[in-house]
C-alpha cells in the first residue's frame, strides 16, 4: 500500500485507545466498517468496546454494541474492572446494547428469509440513541445459526454496503480462521481496513500483538505492534520508532556521591544518557542506582524504578542500610516502583509496559535493575533493547541499567554487547587479594566528556556511598588493607628518608664548622707571621738609620782630624 | 391486511384455557412477497390442522422496529410459537409445509389420536 500520510483526505475515527490511533495516524475509517479478527481471547471484544466506550465518553459519538456472544450483563461486569460504567452509559442514553441470540436448535427454517430483523433491530438501535458507531461482535456466529452460507454472505455484504450508507463507523469482529483471516472470509465484504490481533505464546510466554493487516486509502504502521490489556485497558505501543531524533540532552545531573562526581570532568553525567552499571553480584549496583534516584528526587525530579529481582519495599530497606530514604520519595510521590519478575511476561509486553509506565509516570530518570533479567532469544533481545533505549531517549529520560555481566553482553556465550548502546559506563568490581574482597568502581566510558581513568574504592556505609582513591604506585594497584599497609610503610619510609637527609644535614655543617675553625687558626698563623715581619723590618731599618748616623758622625770626624 | 389481532394481546393472558391452544406470532418486514407468502402458507394449515384453537399475531417490524429484539428476531419472516411452550421459532415463507408442522409440533399430534 503506497503511503498517502501527506494526504489526509480519509476522515477518521479516533479509538481513543493508546497507541493505535497513532499508529493507523487517527483511527479507524470513519464512516466505514473496519474488521478485527483473531482467535479466542485475544481481545477483540475489549478493542471493540473500548471503541464504544471512548466514542460516548469523549468524542461525542454514542454507540451501539450488538453482541451475538456475550449478554448485555456479561459484557458490562467483564469491562467493569477497566472503570467502563456501560450500565452508566446505556442510561445516559450514549450506548446501546442488543443481544442476539443465534439458537440453531430453536430455529427450524422453512423457505425463503432474509435478514431484515437484524437490519431492523441495528436500525432502530442506532436511531434511537443517534448513533455514530456499531460494533458487531461476532457476526460469524450467526453462521452457526443459519443453514444457509449463500444467503447469509449476500446479507452482510447488503449488512457492511448498509452501514456504508448510513455513514456508521463499525467494527465487525471474527474469529480467526485456517488460512484465512477469518472462519467465513468476512474479510472479503469488509474490504476498508483489516486488523489482526494475535496472542502467541513462545517459551510459556504469552505476548500480545496487533497487526493492520490493511487500511485502504491510508498509511499505516505495518509492523506487529505488542499491546497490553490490563487494568488501564488496552494499550498498542507503536515502539519501533524509526527516528534518531532525540533531543540533545543538555544540563548536567549529580550522582549524588561526590567522588563518582568528581571522577566526571563536568561534574555529573549529561541528562538523558543511558548510563550502563555493570557488575557481579553484590558489588553494589542497585545502591549506586538508589544513590542517583535519591539524589534526583532531591532536586524533585520524578524517578522509576523497574525492578526485575527485588520489590520495591525490599529496595527500600536496602537503601535505607545506607543512609538513603527512598520511602519518602515514594510518599511523596516523586518516586515509584514497577516491580514484576521478568518471566511473567515476554520481552515485548515489557517492553510495552514500560511504554506505558513512562507515558503515565513522566520520569526524569528510571532505573532497570537489572537489564540482564530479561530473558530471550538474542536477536529478540538485540531488538527489544534498542527500542527500550529508543523509547527512552525519544523522551528526554536519563536512564540507568544494570547488569550482571561484567563484560557488558547480555548473554555469556554471545558477544552482543548492550555496552555501544549506553553513553556511560559505570563498572563495579570485587579485588580479591590478601584474604579480603574490596568493591572497586571504574568508569569505563563516558560520552562527551572526559573522565578519570582510575580506579576508585567504593565503600557502602550508613553515612552513604563513598569512594576513596586506590593506591596507584610502584607496588601496583592496591586498595582495601593493602593499600592501607602500603601507605602506611610509605609513611614510614618517608619518615626514614627524612631523618637520613637531616643526619646528613648534620654532618655537613659540623664539617664546615671544622673547616671554619682549621681556618681562623691558619689566619692566625699569618697574623704572627705579619707581626714578625713588620718587627724584623722595623728593626732593620733602624740598624741602616743608624750606621747612617754612625757613618755621618764618622766623616764628621774625618774632617776634623784633616 | 390481516393485522387484525395484532394490537389485541389479549389471548396470550390465558394459556389456561385451553392446552392446545396455539398463540402465534408472525413476524415481518412490510409487504414484501415473502412476507405476504408467509401470511397466506400460515392461514393455510393453522385452517387445516388448528382450527379453532390458534390465534395469530402478525407484527410488522417497519411500524414496530422495537418489538424485534423482544423475540430475538433476526430473520424476516419468523413465525413464533409463543403457546403451547416451549418457545418455537420457524424462519422463511412457511413455504414448506412439512417443516412448519413439525416445526410447530403440529403433525405429533395429529398423528396422536
Amino acid at each position: 500500500m503506497p503511503d498517502q500520510r501527506t494526504a489526509p483526505t480519509l476522515p477518521k475515527a479516533p479509538t481513543g485507545i493508546e497507541g493505535f490511533d497513532d499508529l493507523t495516524f487517527g483511527g479507524l475509517p470513519a464512516g466505514r466498517p473496519s474488521l478485527i479478527c483473531g482467535a479466542a481471547g485475544c481481545g477483540k471484544t475489549l478493542f471493540a468496546t473500548t471503541f464504544l466506550v471512548n466514542g460516548a465518553t469523549r468524542f461525542g459519538e454514542p454507540g451501539v454494541f450488538m453482541s451475538f456472544e456475550e449478554r448485555a450483563e456479561d459484557l458490562a461486569a467483564n469491562v467493569a474492572s477497566l472503570g467502563f460504567d456501560l450500565d452508566g452509559l446505556v442510561a445516559a442514553g450514549k450506548l446501546a446494547i442488543d443481544h442476539v441470540r443465534v439458537e440453531r436448535s430453536e430455529i427450524e427454517e422453512t423457505g425463503e428469509y432474509d435478514l431484515e430483523g437484524l437490519f431492523i433491530r441495528l436500525g432502530f438501535a442506532v436511531d434511537s440513541i443517534g448513533a455514530k458507531r456499531v460494533v458487531l461482535d461476532t457476526i460469524e456466529t450467526l453462521f452457526a445459526g443459519f443453514t444457509d452460507p449463500a444467503l447469509l454472505r449476500a446479507e452482510l455484504r447488503r449488512l457492511f454496503g448498509w452501514i456504508k450508507d448510513r455513514g456508521l463507523t463499525a467494527i465487525i469482529t471474527g474469529e480467526r480462521g485456517e488460512g484465512q483471516l477469518t472462519r467465513q472470509g468476512l474479510e472479503e465484504y469488509v474490504s476498508d481496513c483489516v486488523i489482526l490481533l494475535d496472542n502467541r505464546v513462545d517459551d510459556q510466554i504469552t505476548t500480545r500483538r496487533l497487526r493492520v493487516v490493511k487500511y485502504r486509502g491510508s498509511a499505516h504502521g505495518t509492523n506487529e505492534y505488542p499491546f497490553l490489556i490490563d487494568h488501564a485497558g488496552i494499550s498498542v505501543l507503536p515502539v519501533t520508532s524509526a527516528e534518531l531524533d532525540y533531543v540533545g540532552p543538555t544540563g548536567l545531573i549529580s550522582t549524588g556521591i561526590a567522588g563518582l562526581d568528581a571522577m566526571l570532568a563536568p561534574g555529573g553525567f549529561y541528562r538523558g544518557s543511558s548510563i550502563l552499571v555493570s557488575g557481579a553480584s553484590g558489588t553494589g549496583k542497585s545502591m549506586l542506582a538508589a544513590s542517583m534516584v535519591e539524589a534526583a528526587c532531591r532536586r524533585g525530579e520524578r524517578s522509576l524504578i523497574f525492578a526485575f529481582e527485588e520489590s520495591g519495599p525490599q529496595i527500600i530497606r536496602n537503601a535505607a542500610s545506607i543512609g538513603l530514604d527512598l520511602e519518602a520519595q515514594v510518599k511523596s510521590g516523586l518516586l515509584r516502583f514497577e516491580a514484576a519478575r521478568p518471566s511473567l511476561y515476554g520481552l515485548e509486553t515489557h517492553l510495552a509496559r514500560m511504554h506505558r509506565d513512562l507515558d503515565q509516570f513522566r520520569p526524569d530518570l528510571i532505573v532497570i535493575d537489572p537489564i540482564s533479567a530479561l530473558r530471550g532469544p538474542a536477536s529478540e533481545l538485540q531488538g527489544a533493547l534498542l527500542r527500550m533505549i529508543d523509547l527512552i531517549k525519544t523522551r528526554g529520560i536519563t536512564a540507568i541499567f544494570t547488569t550482571l555481566r561484567s563484560d557488558g553482553s547480555l548473554i555469556s556465550d554471545d558477544d552482543l554487547g548492550v555496552s555501544s548502546l549506553m553513553d556511560a559506563w559505570i563498572k563495579l568490581q570485587n579485588m580479591e587479594a590478601n584474604g579480603e574482597r574490596t568493591r572497586t568502581l571504574y568508569v569505563i566510558k563516558a560520552r562527551g566528556m572526559s573522565h578519570s581513568n582510575q580506579i576508585r574504592e567504593f565503600l557502602m556505609s550508613s553515612g552513604g556511598i563513598r569512594l576513596i582513591d586506590a593506591y596507584i604506585g610502584t607496588a601496583g594497584v592496591l586498595t582495601g588493607t593493602a593499600r592501607v599497609v602500603q601507605e602506611a610503610r610509605e609513611r614510614a619510609e618517608a619518615q626514614q628518608r627524612l631523618y637520613e637527609n637531616e643526619r646528613r644535614l648534620r654532618d655537613v655543617v659540623r664539617r664546615r664548622a671544622a673547616l671554619d675553625r682549621q681556618l681562623a687558626e691558619i689566619r692566625a698563623s699569618l697574623d704572627a707571621a705579619e707581626d714578625e715581619e713588620a718587627r724584623l723590618r722595623a728593626d732593620d731599618e733602624s740598624r741602616v738609620a743608624a750606621d747612617e748616623v754612625e757613618r755621618r758622625e764618622l766623616i764628621a770626624r774625618r774632617r776634623a782630624a784633616e | 391486511m390481516s393485522e387484525a389481532t395484532s394490537e389485541d394481546p389479549a389471548p396470550e393472558t390465558d394459556p389456561d384455557r385451553d392446552p392446545g391452544h396455539y398463540h402465534l406470532r408472525l413476524y415481518v418486514a412490510g409487504q414484501t412477497a415473502k412476507s405476504l407468502a408467509a401470511m397466506a402458507n400460515l392461514k393455510r394449515f393453522c385452517e387445516e390442522h388448528l382450527a379453532g384453537r390458534y390465534d395469530i399475531e402478525v407484527i410488522d417490524l417497519m411500524k414496530n422496529p422495537q418489538l424485534a429484539a423482544g423475540d430475538q428476531i433476526l430473520a424476516i419472516p419468523t413465525l413464533v410459537r409463543r403457546l403451547p411452550s416451549p418457545l418455537k421459532r420457524i424462519i422463511g415463507d412457511l413455504s414448506n409445509t412439512e417443516k412448519v408442522l413439525v416445526g410447530l409440533d403440529i403433525r405429533q399430534r395429529a398423528d396422536e389420536p
